[in-house]
């Protein structure tokens, strides 16, 4: 990373000097200064509305004219963009910069075929002869580690997977050889496996062709592994550049700080000390909590044994769960990870009654939820509830938000009316909520604050299980944080028990105790969170910890990782 | 009748410019709801537009051509077509809001509960509705006029069954739409039972696109009903409904007006409807 002082030097490919855009009368980027030479990567982090996207749009000139007036410089090998009339702009686009958007299955065109589309980024080569354009796709489609070409080549996107259309859009943003590349969030949507070989792919691909980087994210861990420098954004204002290094290691601005703070991979027991009180006495609170609940003596909250559960898809039977069993004790957090169709989860609807067993025994609070009537699985529900992945699909968009956490109440039949009107204030404020949102409706509502609905939703029967269906994965590692220590202190308050889904293992780490590690509907491996990361035993469970970033030692970081790691502990 | 129209008809106007956050409608619009506030006034309060009788006439000055005195010009028996316009608008306006309701009401539940349910529900309700979709509407609304007898309040009935299939169709389509949201699901895991669902979750979000559809379906039943009784399948003279007069208006060449006037008032009442429609559309 350059600071503006050396802006000059001609070897910079990439130059923003005092870049500032506006939407109409509001200012979303101000003042923002970077510079990227050939051959570097730089990562712009920030949470949602930082203007991260919106500084690359300014960059691609992807800005819409009539709303957005972006002042400043924004040079690419020193000419300027933003003057830069359309006419002269436009062989500039795939030729020089690429870009790579953020969701793989909506930025290709589903009526038509991959080698279809890849025929526009090829004629960028200027190559007129169709045959010769099949051949340097193919090429490139092999490139970034297509299995089968020309099985791509001919498929629509719905037929192939997030992490090989990802794979495919790469191709074509390298195919016209650009010396700059943009990739807003490239993996975000992927599995983390996934997201380890892309990054690795577009690493590779980068340092062998000589292309720069312009990598936009929210995880710090991503850019600090992957970036040579970054630049820290906030509300539009840079608030910190400089190397990945400097940044990492010794963040100087209290922002930098708490994003360092947040990365799960670097502080592994960031809500242990907080969880281990309540380990240690772990009737304390029950005995508060309704007699029925605390009656039953069993430690075991949730007993999941042998479940096996088939589904027949296009014609041949999945198999997505095979003899799944786990056990969860009162108050504690069990974890299950895998992949997307690891049978996670199926096994979590099978939990809730979702979903019908074909053979096995669940039981939750020591009743078994299997065979069971519509009314008995209802009353069950009661002591079970799941937060949802999305908490932008999981509340309904009519409502508004004190309907929606008094919903479990209303349909349970929970005391009286003004008992009800103050449990959802108790359950709103327990989640930091301030009163009035009550009034709101979801869309008014930012995503953790969605999310902290709908947490509240699923507390306010209070519930002795919650089962969280990768409760952070929509939302910024920042919001993230303040949802797992929120999460982390119900536990404590309410001797919770907790079954955490989710395929980040860094994560994982910080809020489980014990934890079954998922792959093709079986469990590969089980136990104490300690013993399966420090000693992992199935090849599968090695490659999903080999998937965090910054978590062992990579070879591309030197020892940031490692050194990261000791600042960090102090501060947690 | 005339009290639902109104209630109906203002509560659309009062509700959909507080839904615009940024600044008023297009000027297109605003006229159009100009247009409608004029049609449900005179349909309500004809005696405040004209202090003419729509059934008496002057014969010493039929068939004049539009004057100051008769914005319409007058009919063979002397009768201000004015006043025929606007007495008359009652009739049409309230058949066409008779057809729409029956139309989204019976269209709603059978798109609803084909959409829900799924099933063997779906599949009868689907060839049922298939059967009314494969009979021309126009042709079904005759054959249906014809068995229950020529009144305007049947013609309306007719219009509104032909338009059943269209509303099943769409509701259906939204509450699939609508049925595996998450948000469906959470309200089963909160306790709530399948009736919950359906009229606390379903409902409340499918509902929008077909209410956009009725206001559509309001311009095209006050055309399909003009139609009808242009064809003397509504009430018989002196009533005066819109699609009527154009039909006693043809017989004299000589003044054009009492087909024009009528007419012009028709096309653009419905494509003022059409136009807020649209931009319901759009605006949701």
């Amino acid at each position: 990373m350059k600071t503006r002082k050396d802006t000059n030097v001609s070897a910079d490919l990439l130059t923003v000097e005092g870049l500032s855009i506006a939407y109409g009368p509001t200012a979303v980027v101000h003042d923002v200064s970077f510079s990227l030479a050939q051959g570097e990567s730089l990562a712009l982090i920030g949470e949602s509305g930082s203007g991260k996207s919106t500084i690359a749009k300014a960059i691609l000139r992807l800005l819409p004219h009539s709303e957005a007036t972006a002042t400043g410089r924004v040079a690419l090998n020193g000419r300027d963009v933003l003057g830069l009339p359309e006419r002269q702009f436009r062989p500039l686009r795939g030729r020089e910069l690429g870009f790579i958007p953020q969701d793989p299955a909506s930025a290709l065109n589903p009526v038509r075929t991959i080698g279809a589309q890849a025929h526009e980024a090829a004629a960028l080569l200027g190559e007129t002869d169709p045959a010769v354009r099949r051949g340097k796709i193919l090429d490139v489609l092999e490139q970034v580690g297509l299995p089968d070409p020309v099985r791509v080549y001919d498929s629509y996107p719905h037929q192939l997977s997030g992490g090989m259309l990802q794979r495919v859009l790469i191709a074509l943003t390298v195919l016209p050889r650009p010396s700059l590349i943009v990739a807003d969030e490239p993996t975000s949507a992927l599995d983390v496996t996934v997201q380890k070989l892309i990054l690795d792919m577009l690493t590779e691909l980068r340092q062998e062709l000589d292309i720069s980087l312009l990598l936009i994210t929210h995880d710090l861990a991503i850019a600090a592994e992957r970036a040579d420098s970054l630049v820290v954004l906030k509300d539009g204002a840079v608030q910190e550049s400089g190397s990945s290094w400097d940044i990492f290691t010794a963040p100087q601005t209290d922002y930098a700080r708490s994003l360092q703070a947040d990365v799960p991979a670097l502080h592994p027991d960031r809500y242990r000390a907080q969880r281990t009180v309540f380990a240690a006495e772990p009737t304390h609170d029950v005995v508060s909590r309704p007699a029925a609940v605390a009656s039953r003596s069993t430690g075991l909250q949730i007993d999941v044994q042998g479940v096996t559960k088939r589904f027949s898809a296009g014609g041949k039977d999945v198999l997505a769960c095979d003899g799944v069993s786990f056990a969860v004790e009162r108050g504690r957090t069990h974890a299950l990870v895998g992949e997307s169709g690891s049978g996670k989860t199926t096994a979590v609807r099978l939990l809730l009654g979702l979903e019908q067993p074909d053979s096995g025994r669940i039981s939750v609070a020591g009743q078994s939820t299997s065979g069971r009537s519509r009314a008995e699985v209802r009353d069950i529900r009661r002591h079970l509830q799941l937060v949802y992945q999305n908490p932008f699909t999981s509340l309904d968009p009519t409502w508004p938000v004190g309907r929606i956490v008094r919903e479990p109440l209303d349909q349970f039949g929970v005391g009286t009316k003004p008992e009800r009107a103050r449990r959802v204030e108790e359950a709103l404020a327990s989640v930091g909520l301030p009163t009035d949102v009550a009034s709101r409706r979801p869309a008014h509502l930012s995503g953790g604050q969605r999310q902290r609905v709908a947490i509240a939703r699923a507390l306010v029967v209070r519930p002795d299980v919650v089962v969280l269906d990768e409760p952070t994965s929509a939302l910024d590692v920042s919001v993230q944080a303040g949802i797992l220590e929120l999460l982390s202190k119900l536990q404590r308050e309410l001797g919770l028990t907790y079954l955490f889904v989710s395929h980040d293992l860094a994560l994982v780490r910080q809020v489980a105790d014990t934890v079954s590690v998922l792959r093709k509907g079986q469990v590969v491996e089980a136990g104490a969170v300690e013993d399966i990361f420090s000693r992992p035993q199935h090849t599968y469970t090695r490659a999903l910890l080999d998937s965090i970033p910054l978590a062992t030692p990579a070879a591309a970081l030197g020892g940031i990782a490692a050194e990261a790691k000791q600042p960090a502990k102090a501060t947690a | 009748m005339t009290a639902i129209l109104s209630n109906t008809q203002l509560r659309d106007l009062g509700s959909t410019p507080r839904k615009l956050t940024a600044g008023l409608p297009p000027a297109t619009v605003l006229l159009s709801f100009a247009v409608v506030l004029v049609v449900i006034l005179w349909s309500l309060v004809p005696g405040l537009f004209t202090s003419l009788s729509p059934v008496t006439g002057d014969t010493a000055s039929k068939l004049a051509a539009p004057s100051a005195a008769h914005w319409f010009g007058t009919d063979y028996l002397g009768r201000d077509q004015y006043a025929r316009v606007v007495h008359g608008t009652a009739s049409s306006v309230t058949s066409a809001l008779v057809a729409v309701l029956i139309g989204l009401v019976i269209g709603s539940i059978i798109g609803l509960a084909s959409g829900f349910r799924g099933g063997w529900v779906d599949a009868v309700l689907g060839r049922f509705v298939d059967v009314l979709l494969a009979i021309p509407g126009f042709l079904l609304a005759v054959v249906i006029v014809s068995s229950l007898g020529f009144q305007t309040i049947n013609a309306a009935i007719a219009t509104g069954v032909s338009a059943v299939a269209v509303f099943a169709r769409l509701m259906r389509a939204e509450v699939m739409r609508v049925r595996g949201a998450t948000y469906v699901e959470a309200s089963y895991l909160q306790g709530g039972n399948r009736l919950h669902a359906l009229l606390g979750h379903v409902l409340p979000n499918a509902y929008r696109s077909v209410l956009v559809l009725a206001v559509l379906q309001f311009g095209t039943s006050i055309l399909i009903i003009a139609s009808l009784a242009f064809l003397g399948y509504g009430d018989p003279p002196p009533a005066s409904d819109w699609g009527l007069l154009v039909a006693s208006g043809k017989t004299y060449v000589t003044a054009p007006w009492l087909v024009y006037a009528p007419a012009l008032v028709i096309v653009t009442t419905v494509l003022s409807v059409n136009r807020i429609s649209r931009w319901l559309r759009n605006a949701k």
